[in-house]
């Protein structure tokens, strides 16, 4: 299965969903999808897709927070951004975690830089900063001016 | 409900020299649970990459890990020279392959003596270390440097490897085979290492899904995951090798799959040294002027597996948002599954089998009952107990014969 592949089966699961679909290159695709999907886009990923979760970044823009969930598809090559824009004032976003493991660890990171909270984590609490940073203050978020 | 006792291994790992805490919750011997604490070493580089131009990056990421310090600059670079769209040239590519091999030789040798260390085998520490420093003598001909070798920079390396060194290089390499064999059939045939190893800290194929795991440790269990193979950069595509797999999953297999490895490893330097020969000296480089707007994802496979780099550039010349996953940080949360159920002097092991990047000093480990707060036990008799164990089997074995 190739990206074009990829990509047509996914408009046809999820028409409703996608805002854009930016395709860089083969190996390189980014998915902008609306948050509130996000649980059954990453299912259909990891499960039925068999995509490979490598991490998620959070970005802090003057859109609000975003958040780029790093998939691969390693038969081909393929590095599958699937890109949510969360609220300014109320970042939150449902829990990956219950799904895969692999997702624990970086969304109480998010957590605990950004401020983004993860509904339905099974622990929430903070991953590199426990006892030693104020509570409410997160030190990757920026100020525009 | 049985009573459980506390043992905490960290602040400062006293095996792995590594600032991170364990918290093994344990019922007589057995692990029962295990909980992780990090952050002691958090140096925010992600952050600080957000205020330095693009050139100095690369030295920052480069002291992410004093192990595999060319594997962080590897992916940066393919990240910035994605959103550049800029092909270097073919000598370029090999050199960059060349340090990435020497460096997965290295550091799985260091490895692998680790591992015989924690094993109370202190032959295979010995060997392993000083086959690894001719490795090191070479790094320091090429890059001048030991380790943290600043070769690395957007549009192509800093540093040629001039055709006059690749007598010297070829020399090295076929001395380090020869050793290497004896090192690998020390380690693949010993009855006492194949007793503490084999059936120990087993991740199964559903773990390694689960958990995302990378690198040896994925491999080790069945999961052919390779970047340097799955999304080919540098001079991965130019040259031939294959993926080395396992199946058992437990530390044997990784072990295997670290030693084998380096076979492939010399034959792709051999390969790159060949492909110098055949381009031209010193065009190692193209020019990149500037890095436009734009966003990259760039992959690198480091001895512990792949390191994943995402750069958003907003034109100007630092990026606005650098994340970095090291390998090390898929890898770990791993644990749960190898260690419960296992001993404590087999769960040292299985804590050190997926190869977690070592920094900093060697610090006490304190163990005490979670009730009465008696007995201390520090880095030393940690090893013991490990080395201890080794001797029981040895005595069995012996026995047996």
């Amino acid at each position: 299965m190739n990206s074009e592949k990829i990509i047509e089966k996914f408009r046809e699961n999820f028409k409703a969903d996608v805002i854009e679909v930016v395709k860089k290159s083969d190996k390189r695709v980014v998915i902008t999808i609306r948050p509130d999907a996000i649980l059954k886009v990453a299912e259909y990923m990891y499960k039925t897709a068999g995509l490979r979760f490598i991490i998620a970044s959070a970005l802090h823009t003057r859109r609000g927070f975003e958040i780029h969930y790093h998939f691969s598809k390693d038969e081909i090559g393929l590095v599958l951004n699937i890109h949510v824009i969360l609220d300014k004032e109320n970042p939150q976003i449902e829990s990956l975690s219950n799904m895969f493991n692999a997702s624990n660890w970086i969304e109480r990171e998010m957590h605990e830089l950004f401020g983004i909270n993860f509904l339905n984590h099974p622990n929430q609490e903070k991953l590199i900063s426990e006892g030693n940073w104020a509570e409410g203050v997160y030190p990757y978020r920026k100020e525009f001016k | 409900m049985s009573k459980q006792t506390l043992i905490p291994i960290g602040p400062y790992h006293p095996l792995q020299e590594e600032p991170e805490l364990f918290k093994l919750f344990c019922d007589g011997e057995i692990v029962k649970d295990i909980k992780w604490e990090t952050g002691y070493n958090h140096r925010g580089i992600e952050k600080l990459s957000e205020s330095k131009t693009y050139e100095q990056v690369f030295f920052l990421v480069e002291r992410i890990c004093g192990i595999c310090s060319t594997s962080h600059p590897f992916a940066f670079a393919n990240a910035v020279e994605e959103i550049v769209g800029c092909e270097i040239t073919d000598r370029a590519k090999y050199i960059r392959s060349f340090i990435g091999e020497l460096e997965r030789i290295h550091s799985h040798l260091l490895w692998v003596g680790l591992a015989g260390h924690f094993l109370g085998y202190n032959t295979v520490f010995m060997w392993a270390w000083k086959y690894r420093e001719p490795i090191l003598d070479l790094f320091e001909m090429i890059t001048g440097n030991r380790n943290s070798y600043a070769m690395f920079k957007v549009g192509g390396v800093r540093r040629d490897i001039e055709n006059s060194k690749i007598p010297v290089i070829r020399k090295t390499l076929s001395d380090f085979k020869k050793k290497n064999d004896l090192l690998t059939g020390a380690v693949m045939d010993d009855p006492v290492i194949h007793a503490r190893t084999k059936g120990v800290g087993i991740l199964t194929k559903q773990d390694i899904i689960d958990y995302a795991a990378v690198g040896p440790t994925a491999r080790a269990s069945g999961v052919a995951v390779d970047v340097r193979k799955d999304d080919p950069y540098a001079a991965y595509p130019l040259v031939n090798w294959k993926v080395i797999t396992a199946e058992a999953g437990d530390v044997f297999a990784k072990a295997q799959v670290r030693l084998l490895e380096m076979y492939e490893s010399i034959s792709i330097i051999e390969q790159c040294v060949s492909g110098l020969e055949k381009t031209k000296e010193g065009d190692v480089n193209v020019v990149v002027k500037e890095i436009p707007e734009g966003y990259g994802a760039g992959r690198a496979e480091a001895p512990r597996g792949e390191v994943f780099h995402f750069v958003v550039s907003d034109g100007s010349n630092s990026p606005v948002r650098h994340k970095i996953r090291a390998p090390s940080y898929v890898n770990i949360a791993t644990f749960k599954k190898a260690c419960i159920g296992q001993t404590i002097s087999d769960a040292t092991i299985s804590l050190a089998a997926v190869d977690p990047c070592y920094c900093c000093t060697e610090r006490l480990a304190v163990a005490y009952d979670q009730k009465t707060g008696s007995r201390i036990m520090n880095g030393k008799e940690l090893i013991d107990l490990s080395t201890a164990r080794t001797s029981e089997l040895k005595k069995n074995i012996s026995e047996k014969k």
